[in-house]
């Protein structure tokens, strides 16, 4: 539990590397999220023209 | 050389070429951080001033580089879309905008968690890199802001591209800022004369950290400049036969 605990800087020092974590796996799911949205889009418009064709 | 840059350039090329690179920048970039946070948290001494709220430093030297190094990007490309035309250019500066910001963010943030313990303050307005770090932030809004409020994206491509140019002078006053003023945040710790200013044992980990957060910073902007290029060349014939060809393209 001390070395959790670092001299009583712990919660500083936890909550930077949670919050870098938190900010990075959302950045990346935010990227994640908009490719298969743009991909997704593209995809249903390519299909409705060759319908149409 | 030429050839190879312009083929580069090439949003077809680029899109297939980046969809390989990814891998081989996260996983390296993983590796590292993971050896940097953990000897950065468990393995390397305490500091003999800060005690162990010096081992912020693993997260926020790191980010607050790759909020500098994503406006250099973004505002480079800006220039080079700019006089070169180079479509892939404007894509990579508008992909680069969200990662700048959110490690522009994560550098305050974790400067201000640190300034606590060690200043006694969350955040003080006179202090010059604070204000310049916050400045940035502020650029990277507007220069999203600015992208999304103009529909033609040739003059969003323009206007922000100046915008970005102009905002490097901040990029250099955050950077000097330390030295040039009188400021609470303690001066260059890497980048100074005579060498580092850390044991070895402390700054392996540090360095490491900086390299995965970098590698990793390279595979995100490769998935967002991609999505960028899919959006941008929705219309054109590569993009058509990739998406509806039996295997994808995603």
């Amino acid at each position: 539990m001390d070395g959790f605990a670092m001299g009583g800087y712990g919660a500083y020092v936890w909550s930077c590397f949670a919050l870098t974590f938190v900010i990075i796996v959302f950045s990346d799911w935010r990227a994640r999220l908009r490719q298969k949205r743009v991909y997704r889009d593209i995809e249903v418009r390519l299909k409705a023209l060759e319908d149409r064709e | 050389m030429w050839k190879w840059f312009h083929k580069l350039a090439s949003p077809p090329h680029f899109y297939r070429i980046s969809a390989i690179l990814a891998p081989w920048l996260l996983v390296p970039g993983l590796i590292l951080i993971g050896y940097g946070v953990y000897f950065g948290l468990f393995v390397v001494p305490m500091d003999y001033q800060q005690g162990d709220a010096f081992r912020i430093i693993y997260v926020h030297v790191p980010s607050a580089y790759l909020s500098m190094m994503a406006y250099m990007i973004m505002a480079i490309s800006g220039g080079i879309g700019l006089i070169w035309r180079i479509k892939l250019s404007h894509a990579v500066a508008a992909a680069a905008a969200p990662l700048g910001a959110a490690f522009t963010f994560l550098a305050l943030c974790t400067g201000s968690i640190w300034g606590r313990p060690m200043w006694g303050t969350w955040w003080e307005w006179g202090d010059p890199r604070m204000m310049s770090e916050l400045i940035l932030l502020f650029l990277y809004f507007g220069y999203m802001a600015l992208r999304s409020a103009i529909d033609e994206t040739t003059k969003a491509d323009k206007a922000s591209a100046v915008l970005a140019l102009v905002g490097i002078v901040n990029v250099v006053i955050v950077h000097f800022s330390v030295e040039w003023w009188s400021s609470l945040h303690q001066g260059q710790t890497l980048m100074r004369k005579g060498g580092p200013g850390m044991d070895a044992e402390m700054l392996y980990p540090l360095l490491a950290n900086i390299l995965g957060f970098t590698l990793l910073f390279g595979s995100l902007l490769l998935r967002r400049i991609r999505t960028e290029v899919l959006f941008r060349e929705r219309r054109t014939r590569w993009v058509r036969e990739m998406i509806l060809s039996p295997q994808g393209g995603a």
